[in-house]
């Protein structure tokens, strides 16, 4: 993150704070309250139609919108990292709107918008993560119909998760679902993580707030901080969070997880952190991995 | 209208709002912490974190049920100028504020629908006090356990026994609240 | 050393600025004023409006302009702009039975008390490219008359009058909103009809067309399509009257369909309906259509899975601006969720590969 990015802008005058008006964030914070009062549960709401394309964050960012106050340090990821397209647009909208602080650390932020993963550090009490999520629904891809979804997840019947599940291993030898790994809550709602690697569901039991926001879907749902999370499994074929093999060719991190890197056309590749700002934290701690450099050089 | 009814609100509506909202979010979902909130001086006898939360979520699509001494002419007029809110009574209410005694029964309230959980009352409990010790929270939200004083243990345990169907409470006092939601088991120490 | 790809902001200022170039085009030709674009390109002003749910022809043209002519884009822009408008009231319904018609046809009778008025239309136009149009040359004038003052019924008026056509009950009851209350299934007539109006033209059209050719057959007459202007009217609580605030141009369509009946109840005909902002006629004859497949419960038809009758289906995916959103976000990255697609089909078969190998080494 340069300084340029990190200056707080005035809000613009154009705008209500955080853009929403008034009367949009009441009916969003009354959803995300019911959302965590019932953890899992998708509680529709009535999303709006925001300045930029639906399937792009729009009800992550009227999440965001709802929660922010003044004093907040945002943080927004795509893909783990702070300087994607989406996420540099997302972050300026906010610095426009809300004039509030940017941050790219992961441990200075207050609230951190996200879309398809959890930042490798650990989340602490003070913070709020925000998920994109396009499809909510975990059953959309078994059965098209919310009369009908809507109605199993009234009637907690979720066989047909299992059978799909089970006709992977069938198939394959293995549950063949690599993100977007379904989840089932405290016992009682099977939820979709957003498409994050299922590397990541490990961590979707944590310290912070966790949001989800679906603005085309128009849904909204919850995790409290320290709440049950179970990726769906069975006895003989438990759940594995899997990533790629190997270090990060950067800062040599063997836990984190790895973007692929195609560097040549005679099939050469490698690997790197998909966390930037875990990357960088750990390389100016003095970590290099196989093609990286010494802290400072590599960052741009 | 009095002119008591007129002031009270909040001074710069989204800034204060996001503060006190961000406090609610927080006691929600971290059920028995608690914390202050301020923005809102509405007329006796509603505290200052019952009347900031109703600014903050009130609006005139949530029907707001007063209960018992609550109900009265300057605090009607109050959140009808401030909320745009509609009264109701205890059946039709999204919101419901009154000190435990006047909101009971709980049987009256919108539990929300097996298709819809989330259409369900929420309760803003007017206390005396309020502190950490008292009954014994467990559940999403909560590391380990936590302690909050409860006007009672039986009606909330009945009501996480329905979930997730259940109502969701607000606990105020003076300047602080907490939040109670369905998702929360309640045991006596 | 290897670094990693940076410099996103640099790259979205960049092209914001080359859009900018590009949609101004050669700078040797004149620039486009949106007065033009409203009076010239009036029908994709009227779609920008119809389909973005706002009566601005001024602003629709500006969207127009700003989209490069991507009337999809400028509907987006119409949207996004509409939400953060406040709501000062709502008017009191149209009256179209009273609207004054450019236009206005039956294909029911020959003759109808009000008279078939052609109007501006590219009916019986010879499509054929006029090359006068490349000369920009001034049009000859129109031909003028006095207005035409008769009054014209509705023919589903005429029609219920007899008993002929299904009656439809008025109702005072507020219609829902859907730009406003997440969507809820089953979803009534009045808010299928609203996101009717406001879905895209082309998925309309195409789901009228299939109920032509057999997926949800209703067997339409087109009763009447009527084009014109009406008086938009607002209650003021202070006077306790109704004043009128301003005049829009809608097009209707009511269409008279295969007649239901059973061995209790006479035969009568049934009705499609379809308004939309400004002339935009094969919207609304599509959107009668489809209204009229969607009622197959209501009339105790039988739903044959034809997916015009599907009130879910149609709902979930005749809106343009979700529906490209959704689509063109396939573009963002999606590093993450394809590595771990990769490597777990590199998993399955490294493992396939070895149980391959063992078995052969068992043979």
């Amino acid at each position: 993150m340069t300084e340029a990015e990190s200056r707080v802008e005035a809000p613009g005058a154009d705008y209500n704070f955080a853009y929403l008006d008034e009367q949009t964030k009441r009916m969003i914070r009354r959803a995300l309250l019911k959302a965590l009062a019932v953890p899992g549960y998708q509680v529709p709401f009535a999303s709006r139609e925001m300045p930029m394309p639906y399937g792009w964050g729009t009800g992550g960012v009227q999440v965001s919108a709802a929660v922010l106050v003044p004093g907040d340090r945002l943080k927004v990821i795509d893909q783990g990292a702070d300087d994607t397209t989406n996420a540099v647009s997302i972050r300026k909208f906010f610095q426009k709107t809300a004039g509030i602080a940017v941050t790219g650390h992961t441990g200075e932020a207050t609230v951190i918008q996200t879309r398809h993963r959890i930042p490798e550090a650990p989340l602490t009490e003070g913070q709020i993560l925000v998920y994109q999520v396009p499809i909510p629904e975990p059953l959309r891809f078994l059965e098209p119909r919310e009369t009908e979804t809507r109605r199993m997840h009234a009637l907690e019947e979720y066989g047909l998760m299992h059978v799909k599940l089970y006709e992977d291993i069938a198939r394959h030898g293995e549950i063949a679902t690599a993100y977007a790994y379904p989840v089932q809550i405290e016992g009682r709602y099977v939820m979709d993580p957003s498409p994050i690697p299922k590397f990541d569901n490990p961590k979707l039991r944590m310290a912070a707030i966790q949001l989800f926001g679906a603005g085309r879907e128009q849904r909204i749902y919850a995790l409290p901080p320290y709440t049950e999370v179970v990726s769906l499994d069975f006895e003989d074929h438990p759940f594995v969070p899997g990533k790629a093999e190997g270090a990060c060719a950067l800062c040599g991190s063997e836990t984190s997880y790895l973007d692929e890197v195609i560097v040549d056309d005679r099939g050469g590749r490698m690997f790197v952190c998909s966390d930037t700002d875990y990357c960088a934290g750990r390389r100016a701690a003095g970590h290099v991995g196989a093609e990286g450099a010494a802290a400072g050089e590599g960052r741009a | 209208m009095d002119d008591q009814a007129l002031s009270g609100g909040f001074a710069d509506t989204p800034r204060e709002a996001a503060l006190a909202f961000r406090a609610a979010l927080t006691a929600m979902a971290r059920p028995g912490r608690i914390e202050a909130v301020a923005g809102a001086r509405p007329p006796a006898p509603l505290s200052v974190a019952a009347g900031t939360l109703l600014l903050v979520l009130a609006d005139p699509t949530t029907p707001v049920h007063l209960a018992g001494a609550l109900d009265r002419p300057g605090l009607r007029d109050w959140l009808r100028f401030h909320t745009g809110a509609p009264l109701s009574d205890r059946a039709g209410a999204v919101f419901a504020v009154g000190r435990w005694a006047d909101l009971l029964p709980l049987d009256a309230y919108s539990l929300g629908t097996p298709d819809y959980p989330d259409r369900s009352a929420t309760l803003i409990v007017e206390m005396d006090a309020l502190d950490a010790t008292g009954a014994r929270l467990t559940g999403p939200g909560i590391e380990t356990s936590h302690g909050l004083s409860l006007p009672e243990i039986a009606a909330f345990r009945a009501n996480r026994a329905r979930f997730p169907l259940g109502l969701d409470f607000f606990l105020t006092a003076g300047e602080r609240l907490a939040a109670l939601p369905r998702s929360t088991h309640v045991e006596a120490v | 050393m290897y670094v990693a790809v940076k410099g996103g902001e640099r790259a979205i200022d960049a092209a914001h600025a080359w859009l900018a170039e590009e949609r101004r085009g050669d700078p040797a030709i004149p620039e486009l004023a949106v007065a033009q674009i409203r009076e010239q390109m009036t029908l994709a002003v009227n779609r920008v409006m119809a389909e973005g749910s706002l009566y601005d022809p001024d602003l629709a043209a500006l969207a127009i302009k700003q989209a490069r002519g991507d009337l999809i884009e400028a509907i987006f822009l119409i949207r996004a702009y509409r939400t953060t408008l406040p709501r000062l009231g709502a008017s009191e319904p149209v009256e179209t039975g009273g609207m004054r018609c450019d236009r206005r046809i039956s294909a029911t009778f020959k003759d109808v008390p009000g008279g078939q008025v052609l109007g501006p239309t590219f009916d019986y136009t010879h499509r054929l490219l006029d090359f006068a149009l490349a000369a920009e040359g001034e049009v000859p004038e129109a031909a003028t008359a006095a207005p035409d003052a008769a009054p014209k019924p509705r023919i589903t008026g005429l029609l219920d009058r007899d008993g002929l056509i299904e009656t439809e009950p008025a109702s005072d009851e507020t219609p829902p909103d859907l730009t406003r209350e997440p969507l809820g299934f089953p979803a009534g007539r009045a808010l299928r009809l609203q996101a009717l109006t406001r879905s895209d033209e082309g998925f309309a059209l195409g789901m009228a067309y299939s109920t032509q050719r057999g997926y949800g057959r209703n067997h339409p007459f087109v009763g009447e399509l009527r084009l014109g202007r009406v008086g938009v009217e607002v209650e003021i609580p202070e006077l306790g009257f109704a004043v009128e605030i301003a005049e829009i141009e809608l097009t209707e369509c009511e269409t008279v369909n295969q007649f239901a009946g059973s061995k209790t109840e006479p035969p009568q005909f049934t009705r499609g309906y379809g308004l939309v902002f400004g002339q935009s006629e094969r919207k609304a004859i599509s959107m009668a259509l489809v209204d009229r497949a969607l009622r197959w419960e209501d009339l105790g038809e039988d739903f044959t899975g034809a997916p015009a009758q599907d009130a879910e289906f149609v709902i979930s995916h005749g809106d343009n601006i979700q529906a490209s959103g959704f689509l063109e976000h396939i573009k963002l990255p999606h590093y993450v969720d394809f590595q771990s697609e990769l490597e777990l089909v590199r998993r399955i078969r490294a493992e396939a590969a070895a149980s391959a190998a063992e078995r052969e080494a068992a043979e």
